[in-house]
């Protein structure tokens, strides 16, 4: 469609023309062109938020939830400052974000005019890419080129900066044929004999362990698929990051639950004396790696990444594939079916021994309590009442976040949105609400510390406004429990400023913003209050009120390696994890 | 729970390697903020700049070639390229240093000499010797063009020096591939 228009229209089409039915946004002098625009039509749906860092959270749950790209609208200035924190949380975890910032007319930009900032400047760290848009006939090429760049190769956000004027000009518009970007090519298929040097190397293995993350659930509901069928053709265990959790299915005896700084005995234990790992979609976080020398000391190590920057950065690896996770796991998955050879099933069983007398230390295991609710109580009662719906979980960062990795299963991908590389306080309820919006009929659930809930607790009212009944259930145990559990474990209990202070009574804040409020501080009321908040068709405010001393174990203390790391004291001791259901074969 | 760990949130650096200099030709579009993203994502990510040189390069095509000049562990040198190569605006990263023939590097310094008597006939003799040449001259000053190898250049403002060097101008390295290939 070739067509004369203004710059705000030509955003507003564009959009439409790349699919985009939601947009979370805030006005403000700079892009009131194109509000007007919006005003409009109605194929783009604009949600008002109540903060523009929570229009790009908002943003990253739609797209982590369904694959798509997630579009942010924000006035110039300060509405792109406050963008910052998102597209940094959004290029942390490789999110596809479109954020169009307004700006000063061009006539005004380098004059500190008002509501003027170098937003270019400021987010050219911390976006894939950005454009300064600066004539019109630039406009519709950069807007495509964005959502191209911001869905591609490793997703990220991308900002397109667009003057005032350039708004209100007018130019022809029409939907460039080829997006492409001259320069911009990632790699998608891998080398053939790449693949077959892994699939040889698989064959070989006598304690292998597949180790994957976000890149699997970027590259869409197919790499989850090949990868189930690929962990189970080969029969090794694998274990997986916080991003990407969902994406082998939790029950699976297979399973060997998530590694790092919070991850099982099991996981970590097998990461450490693994013979070959096979990381797919994984960027060896310190997170993940804990002391770097004597990270997985005895491995071979395979590495698929779409980007080649994260090819030993940290580790050093053995045999780099760069390709997206589908096409590299059909090719494995091909060369596997058709190779003869395969690891011995005896040294197998070996290792599958091995790894189930480290299952037996029951690493997550946590003295529950008849008085006071245990934060891991309650996400294990959580999941157990929501386990038959369709759920799915944002959260906040801290201790439950960590909880909820560990006890919420998760069998599918994209049901999973959390905040990893940044960890982004109060990333959870904006999120759900994004996520909320995405999967109208569905149960969504923030997770969320009554620390970092309050951050962005304004988007209340932008659930309350779209009617999007999301349920916020806050583990509340008055602490940063995080920080504190770090004041505790490495600064002798000096608890500085870790205290919650001054909390509101979160059942009053939910009516002041005309949702529901729930407290529940009993454990033998737990079920029904989870139940009530599950059936109440509003958004929730869920008062959970926790331990307030509880730690979250296993822990590998920084600058620690995997067999260093820490159990809580309900754990089996290491003498008597050798049971006999370590001596069942999985 | 005996943690003696270091308290800070992050694992303490284990690993060293030894470090190399490389000399990177950068192929990129000729846009606004591409050397601020260049420079940027050096500074961003704690990476050294020795040299730096930049210069549209093909006008029709709006391209311009950076060439850096860099110092990090082969492991640094490796994420570098990479990092530099995933940038949008950046189409070719060449580690220059790595050809099976090395390439030709050059670099072109101005050098501003005050003196009189002995020094300025000195002066001449030293820049004929290492075939610079003077493109300004005034009865107490000379301006001397050299180009060639930085040792090259360094060698020639060290023994100028004492002759009354005033102010150096220089380029930055550019660097080119040997032989009848292209990049
Ligand atoms: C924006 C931001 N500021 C500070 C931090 C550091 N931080 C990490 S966890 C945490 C405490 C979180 O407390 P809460 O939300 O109550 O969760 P809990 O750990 O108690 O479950 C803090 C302050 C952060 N991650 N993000
Ligand atoms: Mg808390």
């Amino acid at each position: 469609m070739t067509r004369e228009m203004t710059g705000a229209e030509m955003v507003i089409q564009a959009l439409a023309d790349q699919g985009v039915e939601h947009l979370f946004g805030y006005p403000g002098g700079a892009v009131l062109p194109i509000y007007d625009a919006l005003f409009e039509r109605n194929d783009v749906r604009h949600i008002l938020v109540r903060h523009e860092q929570g229009a790009v959270h908002a943003a990253e749950g739609y797209a982590r939830s369904t694959g798509k790209v997630g579009c942010v609208l924000v006035t110039s200035g300060p509405g792109a400052t406050n963008a910052v924190t998102g597209l940094t949380d959004a290029l942390c975890d490789s999110i596809p974000v479109v954020c169009i910032t307004g700006q000063v007319p061009t006539h005004l930009i380098g004059n500190d005019a008002f509501q003027e900032c170098d937003t270019v400047g400021i987010t050219r760290p911390c976006t894939k890419y950005n454009y300064l848009v600066k004539t019109i006939e630039d406009l519709p090429r950069a807007l495509h080129e964005a959502f191209h760049i911001a869905r591609s190769g490793r997703p990220g956000p991308v900002v397109v900066d667009i003057p005032k004027d350039i708004q209100f000009a007018k130019g022809v518009y029409s939907m460039p044929e080829e997006i492409p970007h001259k320069g911009y090519r990632p790699k998608l298929k891998p080398d053939a004999d790449k693949v077959k040097a892994a699939v040889a190397l698989m064959t070989k293995a006598k304690r292998p362990l597949f180790y994957t993350g976000g890149g699997i659930i970027n590259s869409g509901p197919a790499a989850s698929k090949l990868l189930r069928e690929l962990v189970q053709a080969t029969g090794f265990p694998i274990t997986s990051t916080l991003m990407g959790l969902g994406a082998y299915p939790a029950s699976d005896p297979q399973w060997l639950g998530m590694l790092g700084m919070h991850g099982t005995w099991e996981a970590n234990w097998a990461m450490h004396d693994c013979d070959l790992m096979i990381n797919i979609g994984a960027r060896f976080d310190d997170r993940i790696t804990g002391r770097l020398d004597a990270f997985s000391p005895g491995s071979t190590k395979i590495h698929v990444d779409i980007d080649p920057s994260s090819i030993n950065k940290n580790v050093k690896v053995d045999l780099p594939i760069i390709g997206d996770c589908t096409h590299v796991l059909e090719d494995m998955l091909r060369l596997w079916r058709e190779t003869k050879a395969k690891p011995d099933k005896k040294t197998l069983d070996g290792w599958w021994k091995q790894i189930g007398n480290w299952r037996a230390r029951k690493s997550l295991a946590y003295h529950n309590s008849k008085e006071i609710i245990k934060p891991q109580y309650a996400i294990e009662r959580l999941y157990a009442l929501t386990r038959d719906r369709d759920v799915y979980i944002t959260t906040e960062v801290g201790q439950h976040q960590m909880w909820a990795a560990q006890f919420f299963k998760f069998e599918e991908p994209n049901r999973w949105m959390t905040s990893g590389g940044l960890g982004t306080m109060g990333y959870g309820l904006p999120a759900s609400v994004g996520v909320q919006l995405a999967h109208p009929g569905s149960l969504v659930i923030d997770i969320a510390g009554e620390a970092s809930v309050l951050m962005t607790m304004q988007e209340m009212s932008t659930a309350v406004q779209h009617r999007l009944p999301v349920k916020i259930f806050i583990l509340n145990n008055q602490y940063m429990g995080m920080v504190r559990q770090w004041q505790e474990l490495l600064h002798g209990g000096r608890y500085a400023e870790s205290y919650t202070h001054s909390l509101p009574d979160f059942v009053k804040l939910a009516e002041a913003y005309h949702a529901v409020g729930i407290r529940c501080d009993k454990p033998g009321e737990l079920d029904a209050a989870i139940i009530e908040m599950i059936n109440v068709d509003k958004p929730v405010i869920f008062d959970c009120v926790v331990d307030q001393a509880e730690n979250c174990f296993p822990m590998i203390p920084s600058g620690r390696a995997h067999n260093e790391m820490l159990v809580g004291d309900a754990a089996e001791r290491l003498e008597d994890a050798i049971t006999e259901e370590g001596k069942v074969m999985v | 729970m005996n943690t003696t760990a270091s308290t800070t949130h992050y694992p303490a650096q284990t690993i060293t390697q030894r470090t190399e200099t490389h000399t990177l030709s950068v192929l990129v579009d000729n846009e606004p903020g591409v050397l601020a993203r260049v420079i940027g994502l050096f500074s961003g990510r704690g990476y050294n700049i020795d040299s730096l040189t930049v210069s549209e390069t093909e006008h029709q095509k709006h391209l311009s070639r950076i060439t850096i000049v860099t110092t990090g562990t082969p492991m640094v040198i490796e994420q570098i390229i990479n990092q530099l190569d995933r940038q949008v605006p950046i189409h070719r990263v060449v580690d220059m240093s790595t050809l099976s023939v090395p390439a030709i590097e050059r670099e072109l310094a101005m050098v501003k000499v005050r003196g009189k008597g002995e020094n300025r006939v000195e002066a001449l003799r030293l820049a004929d010797a290492f075939r610079a040449r003077v493109i300004d001259a005034t009865t107490e000053s000379f301006i001397f063009e050299i180009t060639g190898a930085s040792a090259k250049i360094e060698g020639f403002i060290a023994l100028m020096m004492p002759l009354g060097v005033v102010e150096v101008s220089r380029t930055g390295i550019a660097a080119i591939s040997r032989g009848p290939e292209g990049m």
